[in-house]
């Protein structure tokens, strides 16, 4: 159960060996944490999160293959989950991918790839643990979504558009759930130096994983239902937001 | 019987973690027994007034109980009868005018009798009376196996693993309470401000003695030199020769009335370190240094915030908590830590009270134990107080004491079974009556008592039923 300070004890993560879930795990772990399901398409990444989390004497860590663009999958994967780990505190949504925004290499396939590992996937698994967190009548939903996604810029247009649906939609999916105990934290990073965001120029603001972690686990104590890293960015993107699109258009990559 | 709803959103007093639940309403023991027959998590809820999640059952069936509320007849030597839904105030409002009390009452009259039990509360008395389970003389319990009648002397072992059990050992359908004999609806009260938790602590420790009722308001934000300074209030039922003459007519009138409500939830806290300081200091100051043998009513003394309506929408939609323990006598410098830790950190704690225990009654999982219990109400909306609870709790079980249950809602289940040594045999006893574990709780998931499983009634089946 989550307590009254909003720290899950039992935590399913889809896209368990990116480094901002590891880092999330890590901070949980030193709170409530005592069972995870760890899910991803790289099951050497999936084990070597899972071994960190046991050396953090986490009770239970099970890791299973799950590709999130499987949709057919989700539904049966989240009821087996309810199944093997009873009570669901916290899901924790960290599947995606920053692909490409180069014109030159971008095709239909690769749009429509991108779109579903960052929207329709994510969005299809959401559906699928709200019915099961409904019916046990508490839960939370933490989903990753991105600045990207608050104001698309060209140079990372496919997956900021994507992450712009997600966000819609766990807002939406947030409100629609009023009531039933179950809720749903949308998360705005700003730029992390991760493996996903390797080799390319920080953005002014840059932060790491930790620093993620730091501000999604203050989010839950709070009650936040939105949560920006840093910070700052919330202001900032509010008047982002309003600069005129001939300008916006020439944002640096 | 009413079924309400089909899912409603619960929470306790501190409206911290809700979860939603189908809630039935029996009518009759009868319909209550029919209830429990069904497969689980079941769990009975009073008023819930229990602050964190221990009168919820997220994905169950939680029966309230308040419908089962008639008061029986009241015998010569103050011996009553009641169902366990009924209030404290609505059994107030009936014995108090025929010149009885309560043996036990806790802060709020807005408790249910089998909540009371539930939970073995206590009182000002405590270090005089103990709980309210030592004035029990009989319970009827269903259990999801049978019905049971128990009390200290037949099927003891029932009765005290019910007493302080949470409502996990089955149903209370109703009770024998011994009542307290009073002259009067007064309360002949006692005052004095202390400059310091030494003064507070010996001062209480001095009279506490002399008189059945004791309690001290603590400023959690003083610190340095005043930290601790309180008012200490001690007081006993006034008799008919302490009353002026125009009081003497109706000596036992008992009318309470609320004196405001607050209407509605606001955006942000209310209750945070600047009102809260302002508050204490103005507090503290209207205290006297000292005042004997002032006239209060029973409300004035026992239940000063029941006459603000629904008070915990104050805290804002993130809620509250209560942080309440108790260490044994000569543990005085956890109290001084605990305190020092929440004013350096300013956490501001709108009420937090002081008393001294005495010694401890025979519920398995009660709380209260001989040495200092410190409550705190502590609001939720600042990152940090999960942490510094955490460190908390440490030094209290370091210390031999032990937090409350019917106010906790973020222990580590660890730590709580070091607190509590007779887990186990409780368990053990809970297991004989729920041997599939019907009985559930949020609370007993999230301490482990029903094991990392629990049953659940599949009731979605396609789409998202909220």
């Amino acid at each position: 159960m989550n307590d009254v300070t909003g720290m899950p004890q039992t935590v399913v993560v889809l896209g368990g060996g990116s480094d901002l879930s590891r880092a999330i795990l890590r901070d949980l772990a030193g709170r409530r944490l005592s069972s995870v399901l760890l899910t991803g398409r790289s099951s050497a990444r999936l084990e070597s999160a899972a071994d960190e989390l046991r050396g953090l004497a986490v009770a239970k860590v099970e890791t299973e293959e799950l590709d999130v663009t499987e949709i057919q999958a989700l539904e049966n994967f989240a009821d087996s989950a309810a199944r093997r780990l009873g009570d669901i505190d916290m899901v924790l949504i960290a599947a995606g991918e920053l692909g490409t925004a180069e014109l030159t290499e971008l095709d239909a396939t690769t749009v429509a790839s991108l779109a579903t590992t960052n929207f329709t996937g994510p969005s299809a698994a959401m559906t699928a643990f709200a019915r099961v967190l409904c019916a046990q009548g508490h839960g939370r939903i933490v989903v990753l979504s991105s600045v990207a996604g608050y104001r698309v810029r060209a140079a990372n247009f496919v997956y900021g558009a994507a992450k712009a649906g997600l966000d819609g939609f766990a807002l939406g999916l947030g409100d629609a759930l009023a009531g039933s105990g179950v809720s749903v934290v949308v998360v705005r990073p700003g730029f992390v130096r991760t493996k996903m965001t390797e080799g390319r120029k920080p953005a002014p603001l840059a932060v790491d994983a930790p620093e993620v972690a730091d501000a999604v686990v203050r989010g839950l104590e709070t009650g936040a239902e939105v949560i920006w890293v840093p910070s700052v960015l919330r202001y900032l993107f509010g008047i982002l937001r309003l600069v005129p699109r001939s300008i916006w258009r020439r944002m640096p990559g | 019987m009413t079924a309400i709803g089909s899912g409603e959103l619960l929470t306790g007093w501190g409206r911290a973690c809700p979860s939603a639940a189908w809630v039935v309403r029996p009518e009759s023991a009868q319909d209550l027994e029919a209830f429990l027959r069904e497969p689980g998590p079941h769990l009975p809820r009073g008023l819930g007034r229990s602050y964190g999640d221990a009168a919820q059952c997220a994905g169950g069936t939680v029966i309230d109980c308040t419908a089962l509320d008639r008061v029986g007849e009241l015998d010569r030597s103050g011996r009553i009868h009641v169902e366990a839904g009924c209030s404290l105030d609505a059994l107030m409002r009936a014995i108090v005018p025929r010149g009885f009390f309560v043996p036990v009452t806790p802060g709020t009259r807005y408790v249910t009798m089998g909540g009371a039990i539930a939970s073995d509360v206590h009182g000002k008395n405590h270090h005089r009376d103990g709980t309210i389970s030592a004035r029990v003389e009989r319970l009827s319990l269903v259990t999801p196996t049978a019905q049971h009648e128990c009390g200290p002397d037949r099927e003891a072992e029932l009765f005290w693993a019910t007493a302080g059990g949470m409502g996990l050992t089955g149903v209370i359908t109703d009770a024998t309470l011994r009542l307290v004999p009073i002259e009067t609806s007064r309360m002949l009260v006692d005052t004095e401000r202390t400059e310091d938790l030494d003064t507070c602590m010996a001062r209480m420790t001095e009279i506490d003695a002399e008189h059945r009722y004791s309690v001290a308001w603590v400023d959690s934000l003083a610190s340095g030199r005043r930290l601790g300074r309180s008012v200490i209030t001690v007081g006993d039922h006034a008799k008919i020769s302490d009353l002026p003459d125009k009081m003497r007519d109706d000596p036992l009138g008992f009318n309470p009335r609320q004196l405001a409500n607050v209407p509605f939830t606001p955006p942000v806290s209310l209750l945070n370190p600047l009102t809260v300081a302002a508050f204490n200091e103005a507090w503290y100051r209207r205290a006297p240094r000292r005042r004997t043998g002032e006239l209060q009513a029973i409300s004035t003394f026992f239940h000063p915030l029941d006459g603000v309506g629904s008070w915990n929408l104050l805290y804002g939609p993130r809620g509250f908590t209560q942080y309440q323990f108790v260490v044994p006598f000569g543990a005085e410098e956890v109290v001084r830590r605990v305190l020092e830790r929440l004013s350096s950190a300013r956490i501001a704690s709108f009420l937090a009270v002081l008393k001294r225990f005495g010694e401890a009654g025979n519920g398995h999982l009660s709380f209260p134990t001989v040495g200092w219990t410190l409550a705190l109400d502590l609001p939720l909306g600042e990152a940090g107080l999960g942490r510094i609870l955490d460190e908390l709790d440490e030094l209290v079980a370091e210390a031999g004491g032990r937090v409350y249950l019917s106010k906790d809602g973020r222990v580590k289940p660890e730590i709580l079974r070091s607190m509590y040594p007779r887990m186990d045999e409780w368990n053990g006893v809970r297991l004989a009556v729920d041997p599939r574990g019907v009985l559930v709780s949020d609370l007993s998931r999230r301490l482990g008592f029903a094991g990392p499983r629990c049953p659940r009634m599949a009731r979605a089946v396609g789409g998202i039923h909220k």
